[in-house]
Formats: C-alpha cells, structure tokens, sequence
C-alpha cells in the first residue's frame, strides 16, 4: 500500500511533535522521570527545550542533574536505559541513579553512552540551575545562580527572582538579585518606567557584564527614551572602565616586566659584569624549566601530596642543574676565549643549538606539561583589574631574586671579589683572589639564576627546547637598555620595556608594538650608548 | 625520552627495511619514498610525528607485500625547519635518491620553497597539512584541507549553532592565517556581518605574553552580542593563549575560540579542563568512533610503543595520501611520475571517519568536516559534521581568485583556468 508510507513517514514526526507538548503540560506536574528522559533524547535543540521545561518545574532535585549534565558526567546505561550520573573514580565511574540519588555501584564508560551537551546547551543550563538553586540555603549558591541570571538576561527568569527576592535577607545577594532581575526586565516587554529603573540599576554596577547588558538593549529596544537612557549608561560605564584599563595596562607591564627582568638578570651577571656575550643564556633558562619538569613527574609518581611543593623542591635543583653546567661551559670553552668576542658569540651560539638538540633527543620535540600548584592557579579580582595568582606569585619571585642578588654582590665575600674583578682584574688578582675561580663562579651564578627564571617560567611559557631562544634576545635587550653592568639599570629596564610595551599593544597590535619598542631601544642607544645608568670606573675606561 | 628511543627505532627499522628490501623479498629494486620533515628545530615539534607515522605506513605496506611485487623503502631527510633547506633536500631527495614520491612539508612557506623544485625536477608531493589555498600544482597533491574544508564551516556552525554575531578573528602574522582571515574576512561581510562587528589580530610566532589580547577580546566581546573568537594561532603560541583565557575566566559558554592549528598533538600539553567547550575545525578527530579508526590508533599505539600517544588529523591527511598513491601505483603499473599523477585522479581510499576520500581534478581530495569541542581528557567530542566537501582550491570570497579553477586532467591540464576569459593562466600562481 503505497500511499501509507508518507503516513509511516509522518508517525515519528507526529510523535515527536506530541512528545515535546507533553513536556510543556508536565512542566508544572514536576514529572522528573519524563522530563529527565527528554534530556538525553534528541537533538541539541530537543534537549534545549527539556532544560526549559526542566528549569520551570522547579523542582529542587533537578538541579545537581542539570550540573551533571553540564560537567558532562550524565550517562545512559547501554543495557537498561537508566539515566545515571558517573563522578570520576580512579579508572572507573562511580555511578548513582539521576533521579533517586541511590548508588548504582561502579562501572567503566565502555558500557554507558554520554549524553553529550555543547556550548549553547551549557549556558542555558547554567541559567536554569541559576533559577533552581536561587532560594538554596547555601549564600555562595544562591550569589552565583544570581550572577548567571544577570548574564543570561532571560525575560523568563523573573518570577523565579521575584519570589527569590522576597526570601533573601543577605544584602549584597539581594543587590545581585535585584541586578540581575534588572537585567531580565531590560530583556522583557516590561513598561518604560520599570525598565528605565533597570537601566539606572545596571549603570550603576559599572563592569563588563553590565556594560554587554545596556549596549545590547540600546542596541535592540525600539522606544527613543529608554534607547538614549541606555546608550547614555554604556558610555558611563565605558569611561569607568577606560580608567580601570589604564591601571590594568600599568599591572599588566610590571608582569611582563617581571618576567624579561627575571630572564636578564642572570645576563646581567655574565654579560653585564663579566662581558661575555652567552647566547646559550637562554637555554640555562630551558634547563631550569626542564627541571622542574623532572621533579614534577618524580613527585607525581612517587609522592603526589608533595605536589603543592613542586616548584619550591625544583628551585634549588634548577639552580644547581644550571649552575653546574654553567661551570663546566666556562672551564670548558668561554675561558680559552676571553677578549675575543667574536669568537665567544659564535661558541656559545653553538653551545645553544647543541644543548636544544640534546633536550630534544632525550625529552622529545613535544612541549611538556607543568602543572601549576594550587596555590599558583586561578585570580581575584581588584576593581575591573584580574589579577591571576600565578603572574603575581612570578612579580614577587623576581623581586626576590633581585633583591638576595644585591645582597650577595654587596654582603658577602664571594661578592666582593666579583666586584674586585670585575673593576680590576691585576690589581684583584695581585690582591691574592684566584681570578679564574672567581670567573667560573661568577659565570656559574649568571646560569643558576637563569635556572630559578625557567622555574618561573614553566608557569607561563611552553616547556620546549625553544623555550630559550623566545627571551635570548628580549633579555640582551633590557641589559643593554638599562645599562651594562649595572643590576639596578636591568631592574628599571625591565620594566620600563614591560609597561611600554603594553600600552602601545592595544593601539599598536602586539607585531608592530614589539618593532616600535626596538625602534626606540635603537634611538635610546643612540643617544646614550652605555645604557639608562652607564657604569662608571676603571673598567669602562 | 620515549620520542628519542623511538625516533632511533624509526630510523633502524627504516635501515632494517632498505637492508631485507634489497636482499630477500623483493624481486625488483625497492622503490624510494621520501620523507621531508623537519626532525629538529621549532617545526619539530608537530612535523616529528608524521615522519613516524610514515614509517608505520611504509612497514605496514611491506609486511601486505610492498607494491607492484616490489618493497618500498623509506629516505628520511631533515630539513631542520629552514625554508632554503627544504628545497635543497628536496632536490637531493629526487635527483640523489631518485624517491618515486615524497611526503613532506607543514609550513606554507616550506611548500612555496620546495615548490619550483618539484615542478622543475617533475616530482610528485603529498602535502598533509591544513593550508589557506590559491594554489594548484601538478606536482602537488594537497591532502590537508583548504579553507572551505575548515575555516567557512566552522565560522557557518558558530553563526547557526551559537548565535554569534561579532567575530575576533586572531592568528600568528604569517601567510596562513592572513589569507585565511582575508577569505573569512571576505565571507563574513557577505553574510551582513558589519566591519565594526570584526577585530583582526595579528601576532608574533611564539608569542608568549596574552594578556592585554585576551583583556582586548574580552572588551570587544563586551558589547551585548555574542562574539566568537576564530584562532589561526599557530603551534606553540596555543598553550600560553589557552591559559590565559583559562586565567582570565573566558570560558566557552561565554567567548568560544574555534581554532585550525589546534589538535590532539597540542592539547596533549595543556591541562584541557578550563578549556572545555572551546572548538576546534579539522577532518578528522582521534574520538570518531569507528571499526578502521579504532584500528589505526593500535596499530600506530603499538608502533610508537607508547599506549597514551595521540592521532590527529595531518596523520590522517598522510595515511590517505599514501594509500592513493599506492592505488594510483597500481593502477599505472609504475612509479614514473607522469603515468602516477594521471592516475591519482579519481582514486578514492577511505578516511579514518569512515568514508570515502577521492581525488579530484584540482588536485585536492573530498573529506567530511567535523567541529569538536575539547573534553577535560583532552580529546573532541565531535558536535557537528557534514558530508564530504571538495577542497576548494582557488577561493570564491576573493576578488582575485573567484573566477579561478584547476583541472589538471587532459587536455585542459591548467591549474589556474580562468572561467571568466576562458583562458589558462589568470591570477595568482
């Protein structure tokens, strides 16, 4: 019977149509089973609607499934159809029963099929457990839920916030509450008034968020007033945030500064004191990372508590790996060529190719990953300014560094005969200091502290065998800019390039910012060719 | 230490190969196929793994018998990541070792380099890697995707999928990423997008300081619609981008980054969990699920001697490449170049998704496009896929190149046709 198979055709279609009205009627019925079903069943776009319809029924036990689902750890078993929620455990799942919350023992993946969500269906999820976990007893939750609601901006919200409103005792939640309601007005067809009270409500909060809500409804409302109130709010916070830019650009300069001053400063011993031009500086930094990365997979297979502790037990490590072979380069080669420049550039170019492909053979060509401890991860806000725990814990790390370096060339004896020799080789030698001795330890120190930067720097760069050759050149730079010789000179450098730097890359662009900031080392040598504070004494004569 | 135990294996098994091809199986000589990639250097890392992946091939092809009763044998060259050198080893490759093929090449710019030299010494080249097209070479077989194939799919799914409607598009300043920017750039403004609504941005390679780009991206993605960021970004600057976006809070649900250069390969270095949902455009993810995939990733596994190592798609792009040219082979019944490069034509392999791949008269090859977002294992999980797409060589969102065609079967045998003049030999190369 031919003309039955369009019919067939249509069934499912028909079925389909039927199912997803069937949602919208249980919605209120707070069907969980079904609706929860619906979730791990048909497209994308099906699924979306199961969230809404989810999301209206209020009901509190659907929250920690949407989360799951979110997280991607929803999973339906192949044999049974039974939707479970799988937490990592070991190379296993711990499996629980969605609705019920009862355990369903352990299992692998292999007999349990994902239900897969993607971005779009993340963040309307995310709404929805905003609406959900609203009246939770728990503040951080329900601040959260309010924050996810501000940034959704969904007309559908507002009577969730509403009686969520009425409940809330804890001021500054019910500020965000009452944003974020602000907000879902704004995304409504509330009357004029309401929402021009909404738009005084999201100026005031003045941030990136809110600066998205006002440029979007004066971009899309159709009444004249609210449209000028809107367009008047985002320029408001638009100037607030331009002053929180500039500070931002100045934090985001003495970071970068941070890091080329922790790159040069060793080339500011062996270059700016000793005058050997080290191209394999940058690959003592590589060592220093490679370092860390050894103790690192130590700790991970032997004693993973001590992991918090990684950088700090790779710090003296690095220090010696990269002192150590600094000695063996000076011993070995540099100090058959003292005076011959030339000749010392193109060894130790040499050296840096030979120490890359050493690294590779043994290491491999990949990057490698170094985990950052938990006391280095994640940021906090001040103002507008995102400060991230690891760019702050490198600023004070190298003024550490920089500060233990000034006392060891001014306190101690070993610092004393550097300086000795540096200033008068004869004349230190005649002293009765063993100046050969004095070079390799001196050159040896340069290396160490380029060690303790490639521990610094396995937090923000890849740990590869090219690791070094990205800040050879930015770390002559700041030694010949600030000055040779002198470690205060490297320190103002460092950062005077740092800051620089970052207020010309959002006008420049990041490639024509760095040709600019070459362009006026080059005029700056020009006119003061020993650098911001030339050194003065014997040994410049 | 595994890769450098394993390179040393690679190319003993290789010299094992030449030394049995020569004594005891082979009837005829062994026949020579090239391998130029870059073993050290900044190319290394990525360009290491298709060397091996080769000799897998090249191992598998000899225990089923080698090719026309002959064994094959590998030539690997290093070309060091130094564009001259590429096409000073090429020559040696083809005129020194006489290879009847070569597989090779990442960067664009390798390619133009070694290009003239395979047109001049009538080599045959299978290039693997994603590239930004208007380009068409005889001697060029591209089996990596052209733009069509990765950047207008993705940027389709982001509109259609995610709503978006501001666009960052963001890549390392080299030629990749700016023709591929032009050509979105291009697309993007014929499907209404405003100039205003896109933020181009150029970095550096290797750039390694992100945080006034992403504090940028963030503010432009501050204007109340929704903004997408298309990276070209290429190799090692990836890893401190994706921290800092982790670093910054961006998440995927908020400012999604869909990328070209991203694969397996570079998120094996990353921890991946703040960067779930980010996306990435490729043909071919190791997470497709299916019977030859699965069996590809063993066989590689057990080869590499490494249970944990990643596939990813340039491997593909080779595994395809050479199984048509071992088609193309046979159906010529020699290796001389002519008869080969008119046999490639029409030859159709299966990929590793589960289709099949054919060559067509442009030199380019047919292959679904599939969009993945990252896990927190650091593999795809594919949310969209299409049928299979050619790769479209001349792009039709460019004034220059939108009359432009090649076929490179006779008699037209032109591989920039122009259909506008009816003549051979319009813009460009």
């Amino acid at each position: 019977m031919p003309f039955l198979r369009p019919l067939a055709m249509l069934l499912p279609a028909l079925a389909s149509m039927l199912a997803s009205g069937l949602i919208a009627a249980t919605a209120f019925a707070a069907d969980l089973p079904a609706l929860v079903g619906a979730l791990t069943t048909g497209s994308f776009g099906d699924r979306e609607t199961a969230i809404g319809a989810l999301a209206a029924s209020g009901e509190q036990r659907a929250a920690p499934i949407l989360e799951a689902l979110a997280a991607g750890q929803l999973y339906v078993r192949k044999s049974d159809n039974l939707v479970l929620i799988g937490k990592p455990d070991g190379n296993q799942l711990a499996l629980s029963e969605a609705i019920s919350g009862k355990s369903a023992g352990s299992g692998s993946e292999a007999a349990l099929d994902r239900v897969r969500v993607n971005n779009r269906l993340r963040g309307v999820i995310e709404a929805a457990v905003g609406s959900l976990t609203l009246m939770s007893p728990d503040a951080k939750v329900r601040r959260e839920a309010a924050e996810a609601l501000f940034k959704r901006r969904d007309a559908s919200s507002l009577s969730a916030l509403d009686a969520a409103l009425a409940a809330e005792k804890d001021p500054r939640i019910k500020r965000a509450m009452s944003e974020a309601r602000a907000a879902s007005v704004l995304a409504s067809d509330a009357p004029t008034s309401q929402k021009l009270d909404a738009i005084a409500l999201v100026r005031e909060r003045a941030d990136r968020d809110s600066l998205g809500v006002l440029e979007a409804t004066a971009g899309s409302a159709t009444d004249p007033e609210i449209k000028t109130a809107a367009a008047a709010g985002a320029s408001a916070v638009r100037q607030t945030l331009a002053a929180w830019e500039a500070a931002q650009n100045v934090w985001y300069g003495i970071s970068l500064g941070s890091v080329l001053l922790l790159a040069a400063i060793g080339l500011a011993i062996t270059f700016g004191t000793m005058g050997v031009i080290n191209m394999a500086h940058g690959e003592m930094v590589m060592l220093g990372a490679y370092t860390t990365f050894v103790v690192q997979e130590i700790i991970r297979t032997s004693a993973p508590h001590l992991f918090d502790a990684s950088l700090l037990i790779a710090l003296p490590l690095a220090f010696v790996v990269a002192g150590g072979i600094g000695i063996l380069i000076e011993r070995g080669i540099i100090r058959f060529l003292y005076g011959r420049p030339l000749d010392t550039l193109l060894a130790t170019w040499g050296l840096s190719l030979v120490l890359q492909q050493a690294v590779r053979s043994i290491f491999g060509s990949s990057n490698r990953e170094v985990g950052a401890p938990s006391w280095m991860s994640g940021a906090f806000q001040v103002g507008q300014i995102n400060v991230t725990y690891g760019r702050l814990w490198i600023v004070v790390f190298s003024l550490i560094v920089f500060v233990a370096l000034i006392a060891l060339l001014r306190k101690t004896p070993l610092g004393l005969y550097m300086r000795a020799v540096t200033q008068n080789r004869p004349m230190a030698s005649a002293m009765g200091i063993r100046t050969p001795r004095v070079d390799a330890l001196t050159f040896g120190l340069g290396s160490g502290i380029a060690g303790l930067a490639g521990v610094a720097l396995s937090q923000i760069d890849n740990v590869s065998p090219n690791l070094g050759q990205g800040y050879i050149i930015d770390s002559f730079m700041v030694v010949v800019f600030g000055g040779v010789g002198n470690l205060f000179g490297t320190l103002i450098g460092a950062l005077t390039l740092g800051v620089v730097n970052k207020f010309l890359e959002p006008y420049a662009g990041a490639v024509l910012g760095k040709i600019l900031v070459l362009v006026f080392i080059i005029l700056f040598i020009q006119r003061r060719p020993r650098g911001l504070f030339a050194l003065k004494g014997r040994s410049v004569e | 230490m595994k890769l450098g135990s394993m390179m040393r294996t690679g190319l003993v098994a290789a010299g094992l190969l030449a030394g049995a091809a020569g004594s005891a199986f082979a009837q005829g000589a062994p026949i020579k196929v090239g391998i130029l990639h870059s073993l050290s250097g900044t190319m290394a890392i990525s360009e290491t793994t298709l060397k091996d992946v080769m000799l897998m091939l090249i191992e598998e092809q000899n225990k089923k018998g080698g090719v026309l009763g002959r064994k094959l044998e590998a030539v690997v060259v290093d070309p060091a990541s130094n564009w001259p050198l590429f096409a000073e080893k090429a020559r040696e490759l083809l005129q020194k070792d006489k290879v009847a093929a070569v597989f090779g090449c990442w960067t664009s710019v390798s390619r133009k380099s070694v290009l003239p030299v395979f047109e001049e010494l009538n080599g045959i080249l299978f290039y693997p890697v994603q590239y930004e097209g208007e380009e068409s070479s005889r001697n060029v077989f591209y089996t990596g995707a052209a733009p069509n194939q990765q950047a207008i799919p993705a940027v389709d799914y982001l509109m259609a999928n995610e709503k978006v409607q501001r666009w960052v598009l963001a890549g390392t300043d080299y030629v990749y990423p700016r023709t591929t920017n032009k050509i979105l750039e291009a697309y993007l403004k014929l499907k209404g997008v405003k100039q205003e609504d896109i933020l181009i941005n150029y970095t550096p390679f290797g750039h390694s300081d992100w945080q006034s780009i992403v504090a940028d991206i963030k503010k432009f993605g501050s204007a109340g619609k929704k903004t997408a960021v298309v990276s070209t970004i290429n190799g090692d600057a990836n890893v401190p981008f994706y921290k800092e976006l982790g670093n910054q809070g961006i998440k995927a649900k908020d400012i999604p980054v869909v990328a070209f250069s991203v694969g397996e390969e570079e998120l094996a270095g990353i921890d991946t969990k703040p960067l779930v949902g980010h996306l990435a455009a490729w043909n071919y993810f190791q997470s497709v699920k299916n019977p030859t995939n699965e069996a590809f990733i063993k066989t590689w596994q057990t080869f590499t001697k490494n249970p944990k190592r990643v596939t990813n798609d340039p491997m593909e792009a080779h595994v395809i490449g050479f199984n048509m040219w071992i088609e193309a082979v046979k159906k010529a019944g020699t290796t001389d170049p002519d008869a080969v490069i008119d046999a490639m034509i029409g030859v159709a392999v299966p990929n590793l998704t589960g289709g099949l791949s054919a060559m067509m008269p442009n030199h380019h090859i047919t292959k679904p496009v599939l969009i993945g977002e990252i896990q927190g294992n650091g593999q795809f999980d594919v949310v969209s896929s299409t049928a299979l797409v050619l790769g479209d060589e001349w792009s039709d969102y460019l004034p220059d190149s939108k009359d432009l065609i090649s076929d490179w079967r006779k008699p037209m045998s032109c591989g920039n046709f122009n259909v506008a003049t009816g003549k051979c030999g319009g813009k460009g190369k």
